[in-house]
């Protein structure tokens, strides 16, 4: 373990750490300015031009807010519902390959944190995890409509995790790998996987949604049900990071999206430019954040158009429609990976 | 090998933890958390999908579950079932029993060496499935099988339940 390699790979955290953060925080600015889009109105434009400043002025109130702990709560875990939200949400995006090698000064630096040959079901393991900070913070609260809504994040997240992992089966038949890198290399110029996995992929999308605990699925935190959900007694910061880590998990799984079906950093006639390597690994890099920012637009386009479901329509969703579809995906995956191999 | 030694004694140190919480909540937490130490051993061993699949089914499902079940249920001290001295002594018996039985088979382990492991690629993904699909066919298979009773056993008895209601 050189100097060399340490340095590289810090700066390469530090620097999507960074990223992850003010993409979420202008989320935020996002959401509310494709609202008003929707709605027919503007969104918030006091602050700075178009508003740009608004995310530092909710920044600054969220910190600034008295933070009030129940007398009833559980203080540890209750501090440690945010935490793990926010950690878990962070982390996710280690696997994520951002980009083809740079090489800067004779040194190839891959634009990846960490090329595991795992790494897709890193991803979901993580995102796994993440339900324990909503879970801890609503049981925590010692209230009645934040355990409601613990309670309905995890059975959600339960459901939808069987899905989601039946989806990735299909499409790990078709790649034959599990490493994200490699999933991005195969999908070079437009070979992207959308195209063999369309049904995998709305399936996936699905999923996503449910597990972000976004519009149409945000049960957990339903206020004409539950006042707040499991986020009811929370004030000042801890707050903010909850909804922080829900736009850093919208963040990661566009990212996710885009590198399974959509090419990653790949994009059409990309080796017939006659570009420097170099050059080509960063307009990638740019591409693939494109991808990921039409995605994150979609999540805030869904939001403002469909109307929330009952938490009996969730389970029936999920169960009854997303896992038997999965499973056909599957075998017909399967039939027509055996077909294409015997016939042609 | 030191860190082997660390992880080891968080394992033992969480696991003593979950027995001897009073906290239901904080029992299963604990669990969780031993469970964790369990995957960074498989990483230690180089068994890479092991470990990323105890991650997700134990600590991301299991545990979730138990979780859920406990927040449900009032675990107040009232409501705590109080056990007779007779069930305390059998307790005791069967706990010295498993004891004779751990000691008695770890007389008869040998350490491995460590250095001359037979096959230090078995752990990825690739070879653990040709491994499972070719030599251990059948009894993968049964487990499949063994597992698939087990679900269809739950099913019927949740269905059983809601008839008499």
């Amino acid at each position: 373990m050189e100097l060399a390699f340490i340095i590289e790979k810090f700066a390469l955290v530090i620097l999507i750490f960074v990223v992850t953060l003010v993409i979420a925080m202008y989320s935020t600015l996002a959401e509310r300015k494709v609202a008003g889009f929707m709605q027919d109105r503007y969104g918030p434009d006091r602050a700075g031009p178009f508003g740009m400043l608004q995310p530092l002025c909710d920044g600054g109130k969220f910190f600034f807010k008295e933070e009030i702990i129940p007398a009833g709560a559980h203080k540890a875990l209750f501090i440690l519902g945010p935490t793990i939200a926010i950690i878990t949400a962070c982390i996710s995006s280690a696997v994520i390959p951002w980009g083809r090698d740079l090489t800067i000064a004779g040194r190839v630096v891959p634009l990846q944190v960490a090329d595991i040959n795992v790494g897709i079901l890193y991803v979901f393991g993580v995102v796994a995890l993440g339900v324990y900070g909503i879970m801890l913070g609503g049981w925590a609260s010692n209230n009645k409509f934040s355990l409601m809504g613990a309670v309905r994040a995890a059975s959600q997240s339960i459901s939808y995790e069987i899905a989601m992992g039946l989806s990735i089966i299909a499409m790990l038949m078709v790649t034959q790998t599990l490493s994200l890198r490699e999933i991005v290399e195969q999908q070079a110029g437009f070979n992207w996987n959308i195209w063999v996995q369309p049904l995998g992929f709305l399936i996936f999308c699905t999923c996503a949604f449910a597990e972000c605990n976004r519009v149409p699925f945000d049960l957990p935190e339903c206020e004409t049900e539950l006042i707040g959900g499991y986020h009811t007694e929370y004030s000042s910061m801890k707050l903010g990071l909850y909804m922080f880590s829900e736009y850093i998990n919208m963040f990661v799984s566009s990212a996710v999206m885009v590198t399974l079906y959509f090419g990653g950093y790949n994009f059409p006639f990309i080796d017939s430019l006659g570009l420097s390597p170099n050059l080509l690994a960063i307009l990638g890099m740019v591409i693939f954040f494109l991808k990921i920012f039409a995605f994150i637009f979609f999540f805030m386009w869904i939001r403002w158009t469909l109307p929330r479901f009952r938490y009996d329509q969730l389970m029936n969703l999920g169960w009854k429609m997303l896992i038997p579809l999965s499973i056909a995906n599957i075998v017909l995956t399967g039939v027509i990976t055996i077909v294409k191999d015997t016939f042609f | 090998m030191s860190v082997f030694y660390f992880v080891a004694f968080l394992s033992i140190f969480f696991a003593l933890m979950t027995i001897f919480t009073k906290n239901a909540v904080h029992s299963v937490l604990y669990l969780v958390i031993t469970f964790f130490t369990f995957t960074i051993h498989y990483i230690l061993l180089n068994a890479q999908f092991l470990a990323v699949v105890n991650f997700i089914v134990y600590m991301g499902a299991i545990m979730v579950l138990f979780l859920f079940v406990l927040m449900l249920l009032n675990l107040n001290k009232d409501t705590e079932p109080l056990k007779s001295n007779l069930i305390k002594i059998i307790g005791v018996i069967a706990g010295l029993c498993l004891v004779v039985t751990i000691a008695g088979s770890l007389k008869l382990l040998e350490t491995s060496n460590p250095v001359v492991l037979k096959d230090p690629g078995i752990g990825l993904v690739s070879n653990l499935g040709k491994v499972l699909f070719s030599e251990f066919l059948l009894p993968f298979e049964i487990s499949s099988i063994l597992l698939l009773t087990a679900m269809v056993g739950a099913v019927l008895l949740a269905k059983n339940e809601t008839k008499k209601i």
